[in-house]
């Protein structure tokens, strides 16, 4: 049956991409989150400039994805698996756009006076890294179960969300000279907690590819 | 042919996944209960229940050979011409048995009637083959009445603005998916509650093919319509409920959307996601 042969050739290099635009947004956030804390002007620039090239993944994502659903007309588990494909690469490729938000944050408060990073931001980008390699693990083996244990660590950087806001308030308020850095970082920290939501939304989607269930807006 | 049948109907209720949430109704147009179907020695069909609604179109589909043609032609008894055929279990049309003794198999057909894959207009005028169904069972002897019934049947088929000006030219010369909406129009002539199509669009090109689908979508505000079509994108298109036939067995039904999304069955998926083999 070469049309179905074809047609699962077409599913591996779907997926192999949308793994390959997974790791450059998860490569992103580390460099990032790298550049954030040795003050590292020149990583954080690699990182903007890597971003042309992830842009692109996703829009040979989509073209695929077209091409797969006109041509092929998959059905059943073979079309989920497409239409979580054609919505996870954007996702994807907004985590790195909030990586190179976290690089561009990075370049203007290496202009400032270093700051002591709270170890809770460590901590944020620590978990939402591997929140999004986990997801990504999970999707690459369409496990649901998997799926559903990493939205639930979506709570844990919530938490840390909150702890840092709090924390880097009561800094503007102790250290009105920091103010202008504490709110930069609270950016970053709002970054990552943005990350922890579209990791969430690439979770469900991993849901709805293995078991065709809508867990959207539910858990 | 020797049939089996016994049990008297009841009001059958339809699954969840059949009841429309539309306002449709929620009995049975046709209900099947364990049917088997033998072509002499061999078994055809298998222990077959299904029941479908009224006015909503189901798709069979499956494999070549999997029984779903056997099963349309066990709705309106078109097995019966084959000699050596047998039939176990009961089909309510409307809560009748069909294979009840005594059952009218003429009248049978003119309340489910048929359209085959290949337009077999008669070699008669347009008008008369739309008329031929109304005058053998001499339905009027009002020719007023006789055109109006032909012309509504040719509107309800899509066909009436195509052909209304040479009503009266030979059917032969129209083009193959106009001699195919003729055919519908020629079974819809005699108002029957059930259309049963086999393959109606396989010998079309797509743009005859989509009058078709269009017609068969506009055709359920009326009729239940029960069509066996290979082409799995337009059981996708025109069906409200597809059942998927394997080997003679019904693997599953279920609404349309579900079966090309995410249907119960392995089986099914396999089939639909062209993984069998």
């Amino acid at each position: 049956m070469d049309h179905h042969r074809h047609l699962d050739d077409e599913l591996n290099e779907l997926r192999d991409r949308v793994l390959l635009l997974g790791g450059e947004a998860e490569r992103a956030l580390e460099s990032a989150m790298n550049a954030l804390a040795q003050r590292d002007d020149a990583m954080a620039r690699e990182v903007l400039d890597h971003d042309d090239e992830i842009d692109r993944l996703e829009v040979e994502i989509d073209r695929q994805c077209v091409d797969i659903i006109a041509l092929r007309q998959p059905a059943a588990r073979d079309l989920r698996f497409v239409i979580a494909a054609v919505k996870m690469a954007p996702l994807l490729e907004r985590i790195a756009d909030h990586a190179c938000n976290i690089a561009r944050a990075t370049l203007d408060l290496n202009t400032e006076p270093e700051i002591k990073l709270s170890g809770s931001l460590q901590r944020m980008a620590d978990h939402a890294s591997s929140m999004l390699r986990a997801a990504l693990d999970a999707f690459t083996a369409r496990d649901a179960m998997a799926a559903r244990e990493v939205i639930k660590r979506d709570k844990e950087i919530n938490a840390l969300y909150n702890q840092l806001f709090h924390d880097l308030i009561a800094l503007m308020v102790s250290e009105p000279a920091t103010a202008t850095s504490d709110a930069r970082l609270l950016f970053v920290a709002k970054h990552m907690e943005r990350i922890g939501d579209y990791v969430t939304d690439i979770c469900e989607l991993t849901v709805y590819m293995a078991e065709a269930a809508i867990i959207k807006h539910i858990h | 042919m020797s049939v089996t049948t016994t049990k008297v109907p009841q009001q059958f209720k339809l699954p969840a996944n059949l009841a429309s949430s539309a306002g449709l109704p929620t009995t049975a147009v046709i209900a099947v209960r364990h049917l088997n179907f033998f072509y002499g020695r061999t078994q055809a069909l298998h222990d077959i229940s299904l029941e479908i609604p009224g006015r909503v179109v189901i798709a069979l589909i499956g494999p070549s050979g999997c029984g779903k043609s056997t099963f349309l032609r066990t709705l309106n008894r078109m097995n019966d011409v084959i000699p050596g055929t047998r039939v176990e279990g009961e089909v309510f049309i409307d809560g009748e048995d069909i294979y009840a003794p005594g059952t009218d198999v003429v009248d049978l057909r003119r309340r489910v009637g048929m359209v085959f894959q290949k337009s077999n207009p008669f070699p008669k005028s347009i008008f008369d083959n739309v008329a031929y169904g109304l005058r053998i069972n001499r339905v009027t002897n009002s020719k007023a009445e006789l055109a109006e019934r032909v012309e509504q049947a040719l509107e309800d088929a899509a066909l009436w603005d195509e052909v209304k000006d040479r009503l009266h030219q030979s059917a032969l010369g129209l083009s193959g998916g106009q001699q195919q909406r003729l055919c519908i129009a020629r079974a819809l002539a005699i108002r029957p509650e059930v259309i049963l199509m086999d393959e109606p669009a396989s010998a079309l090109d797509p743009i005859a093919t989509a009058k078709i689908e269009e017609l068969i979508v506009d055709l359920k505000q009326k009729y239940t319509i029960v069509i066996v079509t290979h082409n799995m994108q337009q059981a996708a298109r025109v069906s409200d409920t597809t059942a998927f036939f394997l080997l003679g067995k019904l693997i599953e039904v279920n609404p349309t959307e579900k079966i090309f999304t995410a249907p119960d069955q392995k089986l099914t998926e396999d089939y639909i996601t062209g993984r069998f083999g």
